[in-house]
């Protein structure tokens, strides 16, 4: 019992400086509670505030502006042949495709996006690429330029380059659906001939990343609420508590199935009347394309530099 | 209209793993009836609505709608008679936008686009929801989400609605709207439920299930107000009907 008590008032010391502005002596059931929301904070604040921003996603596609009222099929070719183009470039060429960031800061600068949102995801993203990429420095030594006494190994520049593609595709995909929204993509998609299993795949996906994600975050704050100084948030937990999320997705699967076979769903999600293309759209598509395929044939940062060269 | 008739005869059903789940269910419900339908958890009740729209096919004995006994080669007229409300409105509305999720069933239905269009915003206008038409379904609060699951159903016209549990998760003024659209509507309702207060204001009749048989089947006041009936069903009597904690009056 003494000890109890002893390590109580420790606890309570510590939280002392926290709470000097209260002035109120903490109870123990109050010190217990204030770990819980700590713990809960601590777990729970970067599952709940990543679902947040998707929907900002979705609140950026509703706006209204020029390039939100291109055609979504129009948008998407761009945007395909767009990644076309940019990963065509030489692996040991990272500089050749940056002139293509125009498209996706056009499409952000007119469509009202914000930089920092798309910088933000391209941030999060950025570990599955860096850990694809990180083996070509590793891999390949052979040296490929030498700046003074300082040798850059193609490793390196291959490195450079696959971190370059990266920021210009997946930037350029993400001003595409923050400027057209994931359905109408979606629809878009279905009506250029992709099979309707991806589509509806993709489309499923948007709809219940939202649930599937809220049942996540409810089950981490069960688990985080009665986990204490850090036990039971181990792999056996966690690997248990993932089985569990994919058993009721699988029951959940099956009820909105169901659903869906109740409204007379035969496998085909049918979208309303396809708009027509304008001329507006038609110019979008061949504009951009053309600007990529200039920017392929000629390389234009080698032309700057040499300007830069000459001038220096 | 005949249409509006739902028989079950002699229903028995077990699951896979050899759960017993139906043993034999008998009713019939005729046009314009408003019918609840109660019983303890595990009672049968969502295994009994999942025959009605031929999700499930009788193991043995039948279900019929109107003069349609249930078969492959019948089910799309009878999904279309049949509007079913799931529980959990997640699971009901699965396209991103609301409009989209009310005009799935009648696109389904191959009507031309202005009939579409005309039928899906009736349905909005019905559950008071028009305004709700470009959100997607995550942005809505709990009682919004009830009334567009009801308008995806309503859009296709259906005859009898089938709902399991429309009141559960809902706050008691949401609750309360619900239940005054519900007693708007003339379809022939069929509700699984366990808020007996609702059954008392919505149904004029009740079938008691227990253990995948019906144990009672009559007038909704005469069945509210037999205790030791609701007791052994593992139900209780209307909270309305039951004793005042603060008068002391019995309720009996």
């Amino acid at each position: 019992m003494q000890i109890v008590l002893l390590t109580q008032r420790k606890i309570s010391f510590s939280l002392a400086s926290s709470r000097a502005k209260r002035s109120v002596p903490p109870s123990s059931r109050e010190i217990l509670i204030f770990d819980i929301g700590l713990l809960n904070v601590c777990a729970m604040g970067s599952i709940d505030s990543s679902f947040f921003d998707i929907g900002r996603l979705d609140a950026l596609s509703s706006k209204d502006s020029p390039v939100h009222r291109i055609d979504p099929r129009l948008k998407v070719l761009t945007t395909l042949y767009f990644i076309a183009i940019a990963i065509s470039f030489d692996k040991y060429d990272p500089a050749g495709p940056v002139p293509l960031l125009v498209y996706p800061m056009t499409l952000m600068i007119i469509g009202e996006i914000p930089f920092s949102y798309i910088a933000k995801k391209l941030l999060i993203a950025s570990p599955f690429v860096l850990s694809v990429a990180l083996f070509n420095p590793i891999l390949d030594r052979c040296p490929m330029l030498n700046l003074g006494p300082i040798s850059v190994s193609g490793g390196l520049v291959s490195f450079a380059s696959i971190m370059t593609k990266y920021v210009l595709t997946v930037s350029a995909v993400l001003a595409l659906i923050a400027c057209t929204g994931l359905d109408s993509i979606c629809s878009a998609l279905a009506r250029m001939g992709v099979p309707k299993a991806f589509t509806i795949q993709l489309l499923f996906l948007y709809r219940y990343i939202f649930v599937l994600g809220e049942e996540a975050a409810r089950m981490t704050r069960a688990r985080a609420l009665r986990s204490f100084g850090g036990k039971g948030l181990g792999m056996s937990v966690y690997s248990s508590m993932i089985g569990h999320l994919l058993l009721r997705t699988v029951d959940r699967a099956q009820r909105i199935h169901l659903a869906m076979l109740c409204r007379g769903f035969d496998g085909e999600i049918r979208h309303g009347e396809p708009s027509k293309i304008r001329l507006s759209d038609l110019l979008f598509l061949a504009g951009w394309c053309a600007l990529f395929t200039l920017l392929r044939l000629y390389d234009f940062p080698a032309w700057l530099g040499k300007g830069l060269g000459r001038l220096l | 209209m005949s249409h509006h008739i739902v028989e079950v005869k002699e229903l028995k059903f077990s699951y896979p793993d050899g759960t017993p789940a139906l043993n034999g269910v008998n009713f019939r419900i005729t046009h314009g009836e408003s019918v609840a339908l109660v019983g303890a958890n595990g009672a049968g009740k969502s295994t009994l609505l999942l025959h009605l729209n031929g999700y499930l096919t009788p193991q043995a004995g039948s279900v019929r709608i109107g003069d349609i006994p249930i078969t492959k080669s019948t089910l799309k007229q009878v999904r279309q008679t049949v509007g079913m409300v799931f529980q959990d409105p997640d699971d009901q509305l699965f396209m991103p936008r609301v409009y989209d999720d009310v005009a799935f069933g009648p696109t389904n239905l191959g009507l031309p686009p202005d009939e579409v269009k005309q039928r899906t915003m009736n349905a909005l206008a019905l559950v008071g929801a028009v305004h709700l038409k470009d959100r997607p379904p995550y942005k809505l609060s709990g009682g919004e989400k009830r009334a567009v699951s009801i308008a995806t159903v309503l859009s296709m016209s259906p005859a009898i609605l089938v709902m399991d549990e429309p009141t559960s998760n809902l706050d008691p003024k949401a609750r309360r709207q619900l239940m005054s659209l519900l007693a708007e509507f003339d379809h022939t309702k069929i509700i699984a439920t366990h808020d007996m207060d609702m059954v008392l204001d919505l149904c004029s009749r009740v079938i008691i299930l227990r253990g995948g048989e019906v144990v009672a089947d009559g007038a909704a006041k005469d069945i509210l107000n037999n205790r030791e009936l609701l007791d052994s069903s593992g139900l209780e009597k209307p909270f309305r009907l039951q004793g005042c904690p603060i008068c002391g009056n019995k309720g009996d």
